[in-house]
């Protein structure tokens, strides 16, 4: 092993024998680019509308939900597409995203959800990724194209423009918090663990739970 | 008897024939004087009230109109978008009205922890409205009209 690792080292010390010096950095120059251009391109194609429903797990289930909602179809005739909220915009953080989804990729290999029943068996958990994912992020996706400096409150309703100040503009809560179910149907939010934390039982709560039961 | 069977046809004959001409006519009412082989213009659809302004309710007992848009709400099994903050405990945060104790009753007056279940679909009571002028004429009487209205009368029997 070590041998092979040395002659390949040798190898590419080696002053290059046949070809000259301008072929191989033009050359490299050309191929890098084909190369760059090529993973780009594959990558941009992974990033369509197009792609996402050409799975049926995709297009039976949370295309038709998106369909009916302002991200779909709205009065200016601006779409989200499913990379506008899904996908990082910016290059590093979407490499990142790419190579998570390698497990998507698995699981469209194995049939994880290739039923109605399956994906209804886990719309939970993969809504919950979502939620988590954006609430880490602050909500970059929406923010992509919703900035609060953008935000006109006075050309909102009352009760929006109230919610906005309270609780956008302060940094309290961040979009999803109040907006999950905005593009897709929700799961069942009573598992959803989403209940205000006074709702688990404290300890006090939980020992008289439990005197009550024997008695 | 020969007169007076004819007589029997020609009115039986005009009551057709004027029942026809007004069943016509509320068709042609109703399809706005379209002709029955042509598709009517659809009217354009009206905005949805969204001022968050609570409306007077007509009797007491009235379901509290909604007084905002509630397009795209979801109200299934799986989850309430009205409950996000008309629950007890998110009025908190989001001030709005809570959904009242009758809500937690059930059909025995027993109050529940949370919504009992026949109370939960918000929409089969409590509508938004449009901004638009009613279809039909609505010849309602506010009770405190008619309470002020037997008054006057007494007043004028005395």
């Amino acid at each position: 092993m070590l041998s092979f690792i040395k002659r390949v080292w040798a190898t590419i010390r080696r002053p290059s024998v046949h070809y000259s010096l301008g072929f191989l950095t033009i050359g490299g120059f050309v191929m890098g680019v084909i190369f760059w251009g090529g993973f780009n391109t594959a990558l941009e194609v992974t990033n369509t509308e197009k792609f996402c429903v050409s799975c049926h797990e995709m297009r039976d289930n949370v295309f038709q939900e998106l369909k009916p909602t302002i991200h779909y179809t709205n009065r200016s005739g601006v779409r989200a597409t499913c990379p506008d909220c899904h996908v990082p915009h910016d290059w590093t953080n979407k490499i990142a995203r790419k190579m998570q989804a390698s497990k998507e990729v698995w699981g469209k290999i194995f049939g994880t959800i290739n039923t109605r029943e399956k994906f209804l068996e886990h719309r939970l958990k993969l809504a919950q990724n979502e939620w988590a994912r954006l609430e880490a992020n602050n909500s970059l996706e929406c923010r992509n194209c919703h900035s609060p400096d953008s935000m006109d409150i006075t050309r909102q309703s009352k009760r929006a423009a109230e919610a906005h100040e309270r609780f956008l503009f302060t940094g309290e809560k961040t979009c999803i918090n109040c907006h999950k179910g905005i593009a897709h149907e929700l799961p069942d939010m009573g598992q959803a663990g989403l209940t205000l934390p006074h709702s688990k039982p404290s300890g006090e709560i939980e020992s008289y739970l439990k005197t009550a039961q024997k008695n | 008897m020969k007169l007076l069977s004819k007589t029997i046809v020609a009115s039986a004959l005009v009551v057709a024939m004027i029942g026809g001409a007004v069943a016509q006519e509320s068709v042609a009412t109703l399809r706005s004087g379209v002709a029955l082989d042509e598709n009517a213009k659809p009217p354009q659809i009206p905005a949805m009230t969204n001022n968050d302004l609570r409306q007077v309710r007509n009797y007491p007992e009235q379901p509290p109109l909604i007084p905002h848009k509630i397009e795209g709400y979801q109200i299934d099994i799986n989850a309430n978008k009205c409950l996000q903050c008309h629950s007890r405990s998110a009025i908190g945060e989001s001030q709005a009205p809570m959904i009242s104790i009758t809500h937690f009753m059930n059909r025995d007056n027993q109050f529940l922890a949370s919504v009992t279940p026949r109370r939960y679909f918000c929409t089969q009571c409590h509508v938004p409205q449009l901004e638009t002028d009613p279809l039909v004429e609505n010849t309602f009487v506010d009770v405190d009209q008619v309470l002020e209205y037997v008054a006057g009368q007494q007043k004028e029997e005395k």
